[in-house]
């Protein structure tokens, strides 16, 4: 059996991670890799970037997880603002729960269902427009993958993004460097990611995708008001936290044995 | 049909700014009408369909009503999956706007014929699909439906003089119109083929065949009980439409006739087989493909003779 972990006074990265083993455990699936790879991302968005008193709000920032695949990431930072019971949680991937392994937009707090890669950045620069029509200073954020800029779409949303100088969207990439079935540099080449999206005519910067402090400071320094669409090309590691995940090809579809279940948590406890 | 839906759509964007009018850099000569009138609401997001698909997800989220405008093989078909997941699986009011449903861009090839767009759209239960038959219903079709809270498929013609005798522009969700009454056989049609089926009554009458023609705009919501209680009429049932046999009006009556029980014979005339390149005119395709009103009159005699006493 798993061994029983409480959602302690934590920082809220460590809580994110947490829930994420506990329930991807309990629910015997896996994604858990991809999910440990953006704790820190959605610590920072929800533990302070995002202006967010309630989902009813219609002048709420918009977050969409364009890389559906990893909702239990979502799904823990959802609960921990108070907006998912612990008995929602724990229906995750149950018979008739909205908690499927993707985000669905009948869930409260989730803004747009994804699951399809390539399909996020699109709404949310219409998201984005509809804020700028609509004369609200309100902000979105689109939480991609590296692997998920193989999809041309991607490039169509961020042409016309730029073009209508979008200042109020911001795109966060999570280069965790691998995908699927292998590594990008062996897939399809993603290197340069920064000059692609600069080229593109977006306000790019670099940072670490696990610095909480660091991600939530710079989405501060950016001009929302005026000027072009923001990416935050954010470098993580595939399954931070969790060493035997880190960087393994499997933990993208991978569930975890009750052993490895006790070393993971040993390890994110540490 | 396009202009009377563009110019429509103008004046009701007059008095609503939450419509929203997007193209994928099509509708030359058409959408300027829109574009002088309402900059502000209008946006060329350049070729590229799934981004606008993408786009008018976001912007309905917001309490906009984005219709998206292109060729209709390039407004359903290119981006299915991004209306499938978005303004469907959300249920957001998004409109897909797509012209030339058929042959209507005969010369242009076959990557310009929609020929399955109907069949595609038909198996999503949650978006309504409407295929009007002639401009004037193309109007009141947009009139009656352009707030629904469902997305919407509108598949429009670019004819703007010919009319279906009979219609007179009367548009109803989930019903037909009956534009023609008979007793030796009915004539269903999808959208445009309309104006070749009511021809070929006439050419059936001046025989002394009468046929009933029925229009079908309203595909989804389905005209379930309208079909049923006039296909019940008739011994001969023949529909027409520019699309592929699978999927369109055919499929549709064919379950109404198989579900309710009722005793007739039908005959689908529609495109039977994939594309092969060709193009020509309207005119030729649809002749070439048993839909024009000699051949559906041609269906209607051979029919006739075969009906078993």
């Amino acid at each position: 059996m798993p061994t029983p972990v409480h959602d302690g006074p934590s920082p809220m990265h460590q809580q994110i991670r947490r829930i994420v083993l506990r329930e991807s455990k309990r629910a015997n699936v896996g994604h858990i890799g991809s999910a440990l790879s953006i704790a820190d991302l959605l610590a920072a968005l929800y533990g302070g970037i995002l202006k967010i008193q309630t989902p009813r709000d219609p002048q709420r920032d918009r977050f969409i997880l364009s890389k559906g695949h990893a909702a239990l990431g979502l799904y823990a930072a959802l609960h921990l603002r108070g907006w998912l019971t612990t008995e929602q949680l724990a229906t995750y991937c149950g018979d008739g729960s909205l908690l499927g392994v993707h985000p669905e937009h009948g869930l409260f707090g989730v803004d747009f269902a994804t699951g399809s890669l390539g399909q996020g950045l699109s709404m949310g620069a219409g998201a984005a427009l509809a804020g700028r029509l609509q004369r609200s200073s309100r902000r979105v954020f689109v939480l991609l993958s590296d692997a998920e800029c193989n999809e041309g779409s991607v490039w169509e949303a961020a042409m016309f993004a730029a073009h209508h100088k979008l200042s109020n969207l911001v795109g966060m990439i999570d280069v965790n460097a691998q995908q699927a079935l292998g590594y990008t540099k062996d897939v399809l080449d993603l290197s340069h990611m920064a000059d692609r999206w600069s080229a593109f005519g977006w306000d790019v910067h670099e940072i670490d995708g696990h610095d909480v402090a660091a991600i939530t400071d710079a989405v501060g320094k950016l001009d929302t008001i005026t000027g072009p669409p923001h990416m935050l090309i954010a470098k993580t590691t595939f399954g931070k936290g969790v060493s035997y995940m880190q960087g393994q090809i499997k933990w993208h579809y991978w569930p975890m044995s009750d052993e490895e279940y006790q070393l993971a948590v040993s390890e994110i406890e540490n | 049909m396009r202009d009377t839906f563009i110019r429509t759509l103008s004046e009701l964007a007059s008095t609503d700014p939450r419509i929203l009018l997007l193209t994928a850099d099509l509708g030359y000569t058409v959408l300027e009408t829109f574009a002088d009138s309402h900059p502000e609401q209008f946006f060329n997001v350049g070729v590229a369909e799934q981004n606008m698909v993408g786009l008018a997800t976001g912007l309905a989220e917001a309490g906009f009503i984005p219709f998206v405008y292109s060729i209709a093989t390039f407004a359903s078909l290119r981006p299915y999956e991004f209306i499938r997941n978005g303004p469907v699986m959300h249920r957001f009011p998004v409109r897909i706007v797509g012209i030339g449903g058929g042959f209507e861009y005969g010369s242009a090839g076959p990557t310009h014929h929609a020929l399955e767009d109907v069949g595609a759209w038909r198996m999503q239960p949650d978006l309504c699909l409407i295929a009007p038959a002639d401009f004037e219903q193309a109007g009141s079709a947009l009139r009656a439906t352009w707030d629904l809270p469902s997305p919407i498929y509108y598949r429009l013609g670019k004819n703007e003089k010919a009319k279906v005798p009979g219609l007179n522009g009367e548009f109803e969700l989930g019903h037909t119109q009956l534009v023609r009454d008979g007793h030796d056989l009915v004539i269903v049609a999808l959208g445009g083929i309309a104006i070749e089926a009511v021809a070929a009554a006439e050419l059936l009458s001046a025989e002394g065949i009468e046929a009933a023609v029925v229009v079908v705009a309203s595909v989804n919501p389905a005209p379930v009980d309208d079909l049923a209680a006039t296909l019940a009429r008739f011994p001969i049932v023949i529909t027409a439409e520019a699309h592929y046999l699978v999927g369109g009006v055919g499929s549709l009556v064919a379950e109404v006739i198989a579900e309710r029980g009722i005793s007739c014979r039908l005959e689908r005339c529609g495109v039977r087989s994939g594309a092969h390149g060709v193009s020509g005119s309207e005119r030729f395709l649809n002749n070439a493909n048993g839909i024009s009103s000699q051949a559906l009159a041609d269906t209607a005699r051979r029919m006739l003779v075969s009906l078993p006493i």
